[in-house]
C-alpha cells in the first residue's frame, strides 16, 4: 500500500514537472487540401512527429505545440495563413511551404512581421536568394542544382532530344529555365517545349505534337497530379520515350496513381543525401510507423522533421524570442540531422551538394545507384 | 502537318468532344426541365467515377476476374447510384427552392459540389491523391504511322455517344420523355393535363446524373486515372457547352460539347504555333475567350430553345 501511495505521488509530481513547462507554439504552413495534400500532410505528420519526440523527452526545456495552417498551394490563401501565423505572438516560429509558389509569396509577410521560418519543401531559388531576409530559411536544397546534375546525368547516359512540359508557375517556368540552361550547356537538344496549367486533365493535344518531335526524353517540370495525367497519355498516344521528372513527382501518390507498370523507368531528382540510407532516416521511418499516421511522409517529410526539429533546438537553447531565435539561425552550421549536415548561408540556404537520383522499379522509388538500371540489368526505354 | 498526326487531333478531339457533351447533356436537361442551373454536375461525375472505382475494389475482392463482367458491374452500379444522388438532389434540394430566386439555387448546388468533392478527398481512402483507374477495355493499338489509336478509345467514342442516342431516343421516342418535354415546355398546363410532375423531375435529374456518372467511368477508363477534382473543370465546360449550344436544346449541348473540344485542340496546337514562345497552357483561355465571342453574337445559344420566354 506504502508502495502505491508513494508511486502515485512520484507520477502526479512527474506531471506536475511537465506542466510547468512553458508551451511554446510552432506553425506548419502547408497544402493540407487540394491536388498535392498528401505532400502537405505528410509534411504536417512529419513536424509533428518531432514535437511528439520532444515533447516525451523530459530533457526539452519547453512543451511544444503544432498549429497547422492550410496554404492550399495557392498564394493568396498561402499569404492569409502566413500572416495569421506571424500575427500571432504566441506562435514564435514556422515550419513553412511546400509549394514554391506559396513559398515566394509569403517571404515578405515573414519579413514584415520578423516572423522566423525554416521552408521544409519548395525548391524554387528566388525563395532564400531573391532578398537577404534574416528570417527565412530553408532546410532542402533549390532546384538549381537538381536540374545541374539531372542535365549532367541525362546527357551521359546518352540521350540526346528533349521535349520539355512544364506547368506555368513560377515553379514549373524555373524548372524550363534551369534545366534548359544545363542542358544546353551540356549538349542536349530541346526540339519542343509546352506550357501547361497545373490542373489541366486532357494533354493530348500536346502530346500529339510532341510525338512528332520524336524525342528521346519527355522532361516534365512540375508536380505529381499532372506527371501522373502525362505518363499515363504518353501511353495512350504510343509514345515511347524516357519520362523524366523532377522532385516535384518524388512521392508514392505517383507510382499510386500510374501503378506500378506505368510508373516503371520515370526518374526523379531530389536534393540531399539519401536519408533512408542515413542512421538518423531509419530513425524517423521507425518513429513514423510506431504513429500510426494514415498517409506516409512522403519524400520532403524527413525536411520538415528536420525543420521543426532544428527549430526546437535553437528554441531550447536561447528560449522562445523570435529575435533571438533568428540571430541563433544564422548561425547554424554543420548541424546534425536526419537529413544530413545542416549549414545556412549567409541567405538561410542550406548548402546541401549532394543530389540523390531516383527511379521507379517494380513500384518503388529506386536509389539509382541500387537499380537494376544502374546495373544494366533493366533498360530506360 | 502529315494526315496521321491530323487525324491524331481529331481523335483526341473528338473522345474530348463525347465527354464534355455527356456533361452538357445533363446541364441541359435540367435547365430544361427546371429553369435550374446545377453547378454540382461535375461533382456528381467525380462521385460517380470514384463509386465505380470502389466498386471494381469490391468485385476483384469478391474475386471477380473477367474485365466485361467487371465493366458491365462497375458501370450499372455507378449510373445507378448517381441517378439516386441526382433524384435526391432534386427531391430535397432543388423542388424545395422551386418559388425562390435561382441565384438561390445556384448557390446551392455550387455548395453542394464543393461538400461531394471534399467528402471525396477526406472519406475515400487517400482520396486526396490521384487514383489509377482500371483498365478494362481491350487496348490493342492500331498505330499508322504517325498515329495510334487504341481500341478502347474506339469503344469508348461509340459508347459515348450510343449513351447520348439513348437518351435522345427517350426523350423524343418515349411516354416519358413527352412527359420531360412537356414539362420543360410548360409544367402548369402539363400538371393540368395530369403529368405527375414530381416524378418527372426526378426522373429527368436521375438521367442527367447518370450520363455524368457513364461520363466519369469514361473519362477514367480513357485516362486511366481520377482524382478528387476532375468534375470542376468538367464542369464549368459542360456547362459553357451546354450554353454555347442553347441551354434547354439536346442538341446544342453535343454541339457544344464538339466545339469546346474543337477549340481547346485548336488552341493548343495553333496558338504556339502561331506564336512561338506562348505556351499551349492558353487553349482553355482561347476556348473560353471564344465562348465568349459565340454568346455575344448568338446570346440564346447556337441552337436556341424552342419555346419563348413568356412574361
Amino acid at each position: 500500500m506504502r508502495a502505491l501511495v508513494i508511486a502515485a505521488a512520484l507520477v502526479i509530481a512527474g506531471n506536475a514537472a511537465a506542466q510547468q513547462k512553458q508551451t511554446v507554439k510552432l506553425a506548419f504552413i502547408g497544402p493540407l487540401t487540394g491536388g498535392v495534400s498528401a505532400n502537405g500532410i505528410g509534411g504536417r505528420n512529419s513536424a509533428d512527429l518531432a514535437v511528439r519526440l520532444r515533447n516525451e523527452d523530459p530533457k526539452a526545456k519547453y512543451r511544444y505545440e503544432l498549429v497547422s495552417l492550410d496554404d492550399e498551394c495557392k498564394p493568396n490563401v498561402a499569404v492569409q495563413a502566413a500572416t495569421k501565423a506571424a500575427a500571432d505572438n504566441s506562435i514564435i516560429a514556422g515550419i513553412t511551404h511546400y509549394c514554391s509558389v506559396t513559398a515566394i509569396a509569403t517571404v515578405d509577410t515573414y519579413h514584415k512581421f520578423g516572423f522566423p521560418v525554416v521552408v521544409w519543401g519548395a525548391v524554387l531559388p528566388d525563395i532564400t536568394y531573391r532578398n537577404k531576409y534574416a528570417e527565412v530559411h530553408r532546410v532542402n536544397g533549390t532546384m538549381i542544382n537538381q536540374n545541374d546534375v539531372a542535365a549532367k546525368f541525362m546527357t551521359g547516359l546518352g540521350f540526346k532530344r528533349w521535349v520539355i512540359i512544364h506547368d506555368t508557375t513560377d515553379y514549373g517556368k524555373a524548372h524550363d529555365k534551369y534545366f534548359t540552361e544545363y542542358l544546353t550547356k551540356d549538349g542536349g537538344q530541346i526540339v519542343g517545349r509546352f506550357g501547361v496549367t497545373a490542373d489541366q486533365q486532357d494533354f493530348t493535344a500536346e502530346l500529339t505534337k510532341a510525338k512528332e518531335l520524336k524525342p528521346d526524353v519527355i522532361y516534365f517540370g512540375g508536380l505529381t497530379p499532372i506527371g501522373v495525367r502525362i505518363r499515363s497519355q504518353m501511353e495512350r498516344l504510343g509514345i515511347n520515350a524516357v519520362f523524366e521528372g523532377t522532385s516535384g513527382i518524388k512521392s508514392d501518390a505517383y507510382i499510386e496513381g500510374l501503378g506500378p507498370k506505368l510508373a516503371e523507368g520515370s526518374l526523379s531528382f531530389i536534393e540531399g543525401a539519401p536519408w533512408e540510407k542515413l542512421p538518423g532516416g531509419l530513425f524517423f521511418t521507425g518513429k513514423y510507423q510506431q504513429q500510426h499516421y494514415d498517409q506516409g511522409p512522403e519524400a520532403y517529410g524527413p525536411f520538415a522533421f528536420a525543420a521543426a526539429s532544428l527549430l526546437m533546438d535553437v528554441i531550447d537553447k536561447v528560449g522562445p524570442n523570435r529575435k533571438r531565435v533568428i540571430d541563433e539561425l544564422a548561425h547554424v552550421k554543420d548541424k546534425d540531422s536526419i537529413i544530413g549536415k545542416i549549414t545556412f548561408d549567409d541567405h538561410g540556404q542550406n548548402i546541401v551538394p549532394l543530389i540523390s537520383k531516383y527511379v521507379v522499379q517494380d513500384g518503388k522509388w529506386v536509389l539509382w545507384e541500387d537499380s537494376d538500371y544502374a546495373k544494366g540489368k533493366r533498360k530506360l526505354k | 502537318m502529315d494526315v496521321g498526326v491530323l487525324g491524331q487531333y481529331i481523335a483526341n478531339g473528338l473522345m474530348l468532344g463525347v465527354i464534355y457533351a455527356l456533361v452538357a447533356v445533363g446541364f441541359t436537361l435540367f435547365f430544361g426541365v427546371l429553369d435550374v442551373i446545377q453547378f454540382s454536375h461535375g461533382d456528381v461525375l467525380t462521385v460517380g467515377a470514384f463509386t465505380a472505382l470502389a466498386t471494381y475494389a469490391a468485385l476483384t475482392l469478391a474475386g471477380v476476374a473477367s474485365p466485361w463482367a467487371q465493366l458491365a458491374v462497375v458501370l450499372l452500379v455507378a449510373v445507378a447510384a448517381m441517378a439516386l444522388l441526382g433524384a435526391l438532389i432534386a427531391k430535397y434540394l432543388v423542388l424545395p427552392l422551386r418559388n425562390a430566386p435561382p441565384l438561390n439555387v445556384l448557390l446551392l448546388t455550387l455548395m453542394l459540389g464543393a461538400a461531394l468533392r471534399e467528402s471525396v478527398r477526406l472519406f475515400y481512402p487517400q482520396g486526396a491523391n490521384p487514383k489509377p483507374f482500371p483498365r478494362l477495355l481491350p487496348a490493342d493499338a492500331l498505330a499508322l504511322g504517325s498515329f495510334s489509336l487504341r481500341l478502347d478509345s474506339v469503344l469508348l467514342l461509340i459508347a459515348g455517344v450510343g449513351a447520348i442516342a439513348a437518351v435522345h431516343l427517350v426523350i423524343t421516342r418515349t411516354r416519358l420523355g413527352l412527359a420531360i418535354r412537356a414539362v420543360a415546355q410548360d409544367a402548369e398546363t402539363a400538371r393540368i393535363m395530369g403529368i405527375d410532375f414530381e416524378r418527372v423531375v426526378l426522373i429527368t435529374f436521375a438521367i442527367g446524373s447518370g450520363l455524368a456518372a457513364a461520363a466519369g467511368v469514361m473519362n477514367g477508363l480513357y485516362y486511366n486515372e481520377i482524382n478528387f477534382s476532375i468534375g470542376l473543370l468538367l464542369g464549368v465546360i459542360g456547362f459553357s457547352a451546354a450554353v454555347v449550344g442553347g441551354l434547354g436544346n439536346i442538341y446544342g449541348a453535343i454541339l457544344g460539347g464538339f466545339l469546346f473540344a474543337a477549340l481547346q485542340t485548336i488552341g493548343a496546337v495553333l496558338l504556339p504555333a502561331i506564336f512561338p514562345g506562348l505556351p499551349s497552357a492558353y487553349r482553355d483561355v482561347f476556348a473560353f475567350a471564344a465562348v465568349i465571342g459565340f454568346m455575344a453574337w448568338r446570346p440564346t445559344g447556337l441552337i436556341a430553345e424552342r419555346t419563348a420566354e413568356r412574361v
